[in-house]
């Protein structure tokens, strides 16, 4: 073998390293051969600036908004309140179906019944992606509910379900309903729930529905409203309602 | 109901990687409003190949339908004239931070580099785009590319042979 068929081998042995994509068996040759050949020494500086320019200098187009929107609702549109059961239960995936709720949200004209969830949703999947889903963080409700104090106008229940398996893990100061609301949160696994009270008079019975994938309930007893949002199943989420009304104020 | 369940989970599945959509297509047809188009019709057609998505990689799925679709989309137009730098790209790259003698030189260099991209045939520019923008593996660039992974090797180092005469000319 020449030098020269030795360095053209080495030369897609020096762009594998440089991707990440070299074996270590390939990666001591390499090495063995640099220490030798200056010239390869020399392109392997080579690819790595261009490729340190190319990623510093190249524009990477982003979507036009309206095509986001666009995409937004078609899915909407085709699914309107929808479930969508087969869908992978990957970590990332958990975040796109954030995501594009978030930007579902932002574009969709709302049935005016569906105002409220839509708002909560939007403030479940806000605190997620801000990373501001808690100002109390608290699993003791000890803890939780006198934080609300002089905050709201209001002393909302705040109630201890970890034995059930819903840990709390603490309260937000959110804003619904034209006015600002206490946010408890609750988590189960690695599902959140973000369950919002807020006075209310009257009582009504537990109604759930589903909003972008996320599952909403809503009730009202002792004279507040609750709605709760979490991208948990409906069935759990329903147990979570049931489970609040049974517990111990 | 099945038909709106698939509809709503592409738009989703899809909307992660809609900037990577956008980007591969933008390259490829070097056009901001076709690529528009390109991605349009390649949601469309993820919709009919959704039954065949197994949740593994939906971003190589996508992009490897929004290339055929670019491809499809090309070879029905008629020869354009070829200006891939058109649409005001340099002066939108201004940081605003540099004053404007490295403003100026900056944008000379992207000039330079995303010319030289843009010149490139689509086989190599792409994957360019995919490894260097969209940092993907050999593998999934296979995939996106329909090629074998030697064969995606090949085509890097062709273009980064390329990129890289352009560049020593630049600094020259």
């Amino acid at each position: 073998m020449t030098d020269a068929d030795r360095c053209g081998e080495m030369h897609l042995l020096l762009q594998a390293e440089l991707d990440g994509e070299i074996s270590a068996a390939e990666a001591a040759g390499l090495a063995a051969h640099l220490a030798s050949c200056a010239d390869c020494r020399h392109v392997q500086a080579e690819l790595r600036t261009l490729t340190a320019s190319l990623r510093a200098e190249l524009p990477r187009y982003p979507a036009p908004p309206r095509l986001r929107a666009a995409l937004s609702l078609r899915g909407h549109r085709a699914a309107a309140v929808t479930r969508l059961r087969w869908w992978p239960s990957a970590a990332g995936f958990a975040a796109g179906v954030g995501v594009a709720a978030a930007v579902m949200l932002t574009v969709l004209p709302t049935p005016p019944g569906d105002t409220l969830a839509t708002a909560a949703v939007a403030g479940h999947i806000r605190a997620l992606q801000l990373d501001h889903l808690i100002d109390v963080p608290s699993s003791d409700r000890h803890t939780v509910k006198p934080w609300f104090d002089g905050r709201l106008d209001y002393a909302p229940p705040v109630r201890d379900l970890a034995a059930q398996g819903f840990p709390l893990a603490g309260g937000r100061l959110d804003y619904l309903a034209g006015r600002p609301v206490a946010a408890l949160i609750y988590r189960r696994d690695r599902h959140v729930i973000n369950l919002f009270v807020w006075p209310a008079p009257g009582a009504s019975p537990a109604s759930e529905r589903s909003l972008n994938g996320y599952n909403v309930v809503s009730w009202q007893e002792e004279g507040m409203r609750f709605l709760a949002v979490s991208d948990l199943n409906a069935p759990e989420l329903d147990h979570f309602a049931e489970l609040w009304h049974q517990a111990e104020p | 109901m099945a038909e709106a369940d698939a509809a709503a989970a592409v738009a989703l599945l899809a909307l992660p990687h809609l900037d990577a959509a956008f980007n591969l297509a933008r390259w490829l047809v070097r056009d901001g409003a076709l690529a528009e188009d390109v991605v349009q019709d390649a949601l469309v057609r993820a919709l009919t190949y959704a039954p065949s998505f197994r949740g593994e990689n939906p971003r190589a799925w996508l992009l490897q339908i929004v290339r055929t679709v670019a491809y499809d989309t090309l070879a029905a137009r008629p020869r354009r004239r070829e200006s891939p730098l058109d649409d005001g790209m340099a002066s939108e790259l201004v940081d605003p931070g540099d004053d404007p003698e490295m403003a100026l030189a900056r944008n000379e260099a992207h000039a330079t580099l995303a010319a030289a991209l843009g010149a490139l045939p689509a086989d190599l520019r792409e994957v360019i785009v995919l490894r260097e923008l969209e940092e993907m593996s050999y593998r999934d660039i296979a995939r996106v590319v329909q090629v074998p992974i030697g064969t995606v090797m090949s085509r890097l180092w062709r273009a980064r042979q390329a990129l890289m005469q352009t560049a020593g000319r630049g600094q020259a």
